[in-house]
């Protein structure tokens, strides 16, 4: 960790227009939760549908995405990166202070506004609402990690990260099960199935794979992205855009 | 350097010859510059005419669109049924997750590095105005996203056809279909290019695209359907317009009846009237923003 870099990451992550989408994106499902409870009341089976669909299937993914990828691509692409790279940091160092960051973003700015739709939707029962904020924070991190993995490898890390969040785990693996195995969302929603504990069968919380399956997962995928990324940040070009 | 006022097509000064190379032939003038440029913008928005590397994700994701309906096409003429599975007007939005994919990665390449790269002066120093300059730009994607929609129809039409199943039943499910491809391909090529042109900055663009259509798909389909669930139909067709996506079925299921696969849809003659008025205002509201948008880019 450096704090340096991380303080330079938070300006740019937070500085430009991006925190706009940011906070926009957290907004809805927390604006729908109030618009629903004031329709219809408390509701668990509602209030379970909108975070596992939206929040978890839809923001988080976008989060992580705009979270990750902006936290080292718009350096990459302009070329600036030279010169934090110029620096006597080593490039892990600088992976892992730009993942805290990003990862910061996701609990603060994802995780909270979750916790939040679960106790406006669902109050405290069956622990709907931890579960889901803690799913989000678990599987925001591991996305994060993958996305600032995937836009040092690649210029288009963005359009990469999309395929693979909104068609490999939403299309692949709403058909095919086994897809859900090699799915962050399913890892995360395990963690979220333990949370909540004996109901969550009866409220249709149910993760593709086991618990002692997703956790060394979700460390794996999130340590082993990063290392992999500082050591292709040692050997990095840096090119104009074609 | 030679500054010349070329005769009543434009009452600015056009710079033609920049002392690098002289050129004595005729000079075609505002129409060809457009078509030009349309040709040109259309091209790279499959990355043809660059390198191999940007023909990656247009064409991966044309192909992506296509495949289904060649499967689909093999199904038929193996399982000797008699219609199409599925239909023609529920195909794209079967896919529409690829969609803004292909949008979001692509609109940025149309306009983004021209604002980005400063380049804007060297086109305004032609005969080219700046309202021909949106006009080629939002042509050129909207054909790029129609090519994207139409070809899997186009399969599915012609499997059907050399199936020898029958040709009014086709047509009368192919047509409503083009149409609203159109239609799609002009609402979602706006909303792509206005957000596009706002940002030089491609990563930023991919992202800004693709977090307001899909936020706004998820929103509009999931409003919809607890609306519908509450028995409120037309409160539920109200709040499918919040989805770019749902308006512009909704327009096709109410002018050419298309089926609907919406939870509800626009309610009645009013519900159709609104979806149509809704379209309509965003598809001028989006150019109008590209219009005054590109008044606005520096020259200098």
């Amino acid at each position: 960790m450096n704090a340096t870099v991380a303080q330079l990451t938070a300006r740019s992550l937070f500085g430009r227009r991006r925190i706009l989408l940011l906070l926009a994106l957290p907004a809805v499902p927390l604006l729908l939760s109030l618009i629903v409870r004031m329709a219809t009341g408390p509701d668990e089976q509602i209030a379970r549908t909108l975070m596992q669909t939206l929040t978890l299937g839809t923001v988080l993914p976008l989060f992580a995405l705009i979270a990750g990828s902006g936290a080292i691509g718009p350096e990459i692409d302009d070329g600036s990166i030279v010169y934090l790279l110029a620096k006597p940091i080593r490039r892990s160092e600088i992976m892992w202070s730009k993942l805290a960051v990003a990862s910061a973003s996701v609990v603060v700015l994802a995780a909270v506004p979750t916790f939040v739709t679960g106790l406006i939707l669902a109050g405290t029962a069956d622990r709907l609402a931890l579960g889901y904020a803690v799913g989000v924070a678990v599987g925001g991190v591991t996305y994060c990690a993958l996305f600032l993995m995937l836009s040092v490898l690649t210029r288009n890390a963005v359009v990469v990260g999309l395929v693979y969040a909104l068609l490999w785990e939403s299309m692949v693996g709403g058909f095919v099960s086994g897809a859900q195995a090699l799915s962050v969302q399913q890892w995360a929603l395990a963690v979220t199935e333990w949370i909540v504990g004996a109901r969550a069968q009866a409220l249709g919380v149910e993760a593709g794979v086991p618990l002692g399956a997703a956790v060394p997962l979700l460390l794996v995928v999130a340590i082993g992205s990063t290392w992999f990324a500082g050591q292709r940040l040692r050997s990095i070009r840096v090119t104009n855009e074609e | 350097m030679t500054t010349t006022t070329s005769g009543g097509t434009s009452d600015r000064g056009v710079i033609h010859d920049i002392g690098y190379r002289h050129y004595t032939g005729p000079r075609l003038g505002r129409r060809h510059i457009v078509t030009a440029l349309y040709a040109d913008s259309l091209r790279g928005a499959y990355g043809l005419g660059r390198s191999a590397k940007s023909k990656i994700i247009p064409m991966g994701l044309f192909v992506l669109m296509a495949v289904p309906a060649a499967i689909l096409v093999l199904v038929t003429a193996v399982s000797k049924v008699t219609e199409i599975p599925g239909g023609y007007t529920s195909y794209t939005f079967k896919l529409q997750a690829l969609i803004p994919v292909f949008l979001a990665a692509q609109a940025p390449v149309v306009v983004a590095r021209d604002l980005r790269f400063r380049v804007m002066s060297l086109y305004l120093s032609r005969p080219l105005r700046r309202d021909d300059y949106v006009l080629a730009k939002y042509a050129a994607f909207a054909t790029a996203v129609f090519a994207l929609l139409v070809t899997p129809l186009l399969i599915l039409f012609a499997g059907a056809l050399l199936l020898k199943l029958p040709f009014g039943e086709q047509i009368s499910g192919f047509l409503p279909a083009l149409a609203g491809d159109i239609l799609f391909a002009l609402v979602l090529a706006a909303i792509a290019l206005m957000i596009a042109s706002v940002t030089p900055r491609r990563g930023f663009g991919v992202a800004a695209i693709v977090t307001v259509l899909t936020v706004m798909t998820t929103v509009g389909l999931s409003a919809e359907a607890i609306a519908a669930e509450h028995g409120s139909w037309t409160l539920a067709g109200h709040l499918g317009m919040i989805s770019p996506f749902s308006v512009v079925q909704g327009v096709q299921t109410w002018l050419f009846g298309a089926d609907n696969p919406a939870p509800a849809g626009p309610q009645g003659t009013a519900g159709g009237l609104i979806y149509t008025a809704v379209t309509a205002a965003v598809l001028a509201g989006c150019y109008g923003f590209l219009l005054l948008r590109y008044r606005k880019v520096s020259v200098s």
